[in-house]
């Protein structure tokens, strides 16, 4: 059965004189190629010039801290049993006296780590953070050489405490809070 | 033998058993939850309040209603009782009640607790409770307590169940652990903070369905849907070694006793199984457990074994 009248039938008919010197098929060619020197570019020259992203992008994943710089997670595991690629994994550890300007809770993640390479960046794992602890961000993975460099401890994900180093990601948070409100307001 | 219908599904039982037990032998959805009354343990329940039920018809003698909602762990039945649980608008909202007075001192610390995943308060608050609460008051709060070298006193989670107190005295010989102050002051105490050194003491976190006790060999370790829980024995003079290990891989992180559908523990095990014998060469694994499929444990790894057991 035919879907489409995009395939074509074969014919393996002897070419004639005009068609063997290839002359029209080369024009014909060198017509389209010339005539892409004309059109709009569909590339950026990344990284001089940059495109522009919804607000909403999903990218590299940050661990925010609270207004007084402990961070925000708990080790709770929701976020990697919410991950459809498996790819968070954590180790707890809890918190001791005297630490409580690091870590906001009792207990937190001595080990955070996220497969950049398994991530899908389909955002469930903040939406199951009952801490609001994690968030993608519109910064893009950087590369690497190494599969081992995609593997992402705490020091590429934890913001930092100095205000220029926080991650801003109130878009990300509004727009999370509305899903959660229309999912509710659903039910 | 008395003949009760209970949300319309008739079941004769032996004289003497409870509204409960009797909706746990028709089983399914119509058992209403408990969280103080536990089988095994003598004189527990009528604390909690959860398991309030509708008696719409005293018996065939005496066909009156009861006045009011009766703790179906206490009542006996009565030959012709008809009792209504999920039948029973006032039943549910009732319910609803309870669990929200059950959780106004309960911190809501999930994300931290141990017990998260396999807690009785969570099931019950998520089936039955509101999603926020009205409570706008300081709640009331405790210093963490290490009762012994293994188990962990979070008195702010504890809902006052007394199950590790009827625990205590009945495996126990010698009562150590009881509930000290009444009412809004009252709370679990070991006597002058004693430490608990008996075989059996390691089962009052077994019992205990939030994570006001839990194990501290096991603190922080993992979460429990991240665990296989794997059916194990192995020879023990003081108990049957017959356990649950909770394994991540080939280690073993946490041992604990075989519990039923209704989180109710039958064999008790001894201190050693449950805090000492972590090395995978201790226990000989039957198999995996069965874990309700709609389980936060069997999130994600466990494929097999997902029916109720």
């Amino acid at each position: 059965m035919q879907l489409t009248n995009r395939s074509k039938n074969v014919v393996n008919k002897k070419m004639s004189f005009a068609e063997r010197i290839y002359l029209v098929a080369i024009a014909k060619g060198m017509w389209i190629t010339l005539k892409h020197f004309f059109r709009k570019n569909n590339t950026y020259n990344y990284p001089d010039t940059q495109r522009t992203y919804a607000p909403v992008y999903r990218g590299w994943h940050v661990l925010k801290r609270d207004a007084n710089g402990a961070e925000r997670c708990t080790a709770c595991g929701l976020c990697a049993v919410a991950c459809p690629a498996e790819a968070i994994t954590m180790t707890a550890a809890e918190r001791e006296r005297g630490e409580e300007k690091l870590y906001r809770e009792e207990k937190y993640a001595a080990v955070y780590e996220i497969n950049m390479l398994r991530c899908i960046f389909c955002g469930l794992c903040e939406e199951a953070c009952p801490k609001e602890a994690i968030f993608l961000t519109d910064r893009i993975v950087p590369s690497d050489y190494v599969r081992q460099g995609f593997i992402f401890g705490k020091d590429m994900l934890v913001e930092g405490v100095e205000p220029e180093k926080r991650v801003d990601v109130s878009v990300r948070q509004k727009h999370i809070q509305e899903k959660k409100q229309a999912a509710a307001a659903a039910q | 033998m008395p003949k009760v219908k209970i949300d319309g599904f008739e079941v004769e039982v032996p004289d003497g058993t409870t509204i409960l037990n009797a909706a746990r032998m028709i089983g399914g959805d119509i058992v209403p939850p408990a969280m103080c009354y536990y089988s095994t343990l003598k004189g527990s329940g009528g604390k909690c309040r959860t398991c309030l039920v509708k008696v719409t018809k005293g018996s065939e003698k005496d066909p009156r209603p009861m006045p009011k909602l009766v703790a179906s762990c206490q009542t006996m039945v009565m030959d012709g009782m008809e009792v209504a649980n999920i039948t029973s608008d006032e039943v549910i909202n009732a319910r609803k009640g309870v669990v929200e007075f059950l959780l106004i001192n309960h911190p809501l610390d999930c994300p931290i607790c141990d017990q998260a995943g396999e807690c009785h308060l969570q099931d019950l608050a998520f089936d039955h409770g509101a999603a926020s609460t009205r409570y706008e008051f300081e709640r009331r709060t405790f210093e963490r307590i290490d009762i012994g070298p293994y188990i962990k006193l979070h008195m702010t989670r504890c809902i006052l169940c007394y199950r590790c107190v009827f625990t205590a005295q009945q495996l126990t010989p010698e009562r150590v652990h009881g509930v000290v102050g009444r009412g809004d002051h009252a709370e679990i105490s070991t006597f002058i903070e004693k430490a608990i050194d008996n075989d059996f003491s390691g089962n009052v976190i077994d019992v205990c369905p939030v994570g006001a006790l839990t194990d501290r060999t096991f603190r922080f370790k993992s979460r429990v849907w991240f665990l296989n829980p794997m059916e194990a024995h192995r020879d023990c003079e003081k108990c049957s070694g017959k356990a649950v290990v909770w394994m991540y891989g080939k280690e073993i992180f946490r041992v604990t006793a075989r519990k039923d559908q209704y989180g109710e523990v039958h064999e008790f095990i001894c201190n050693t199984c449950r805090f000492e014998k972590k090395a995978p060469g201790d226990w000989v694994v039957e198999g995996p457990r069965n874990i309700e499929r709609n389980s936060v444990i069997s999130q994600n790894h466990y494929l097999a074994a997902t029916t109720v057991r």
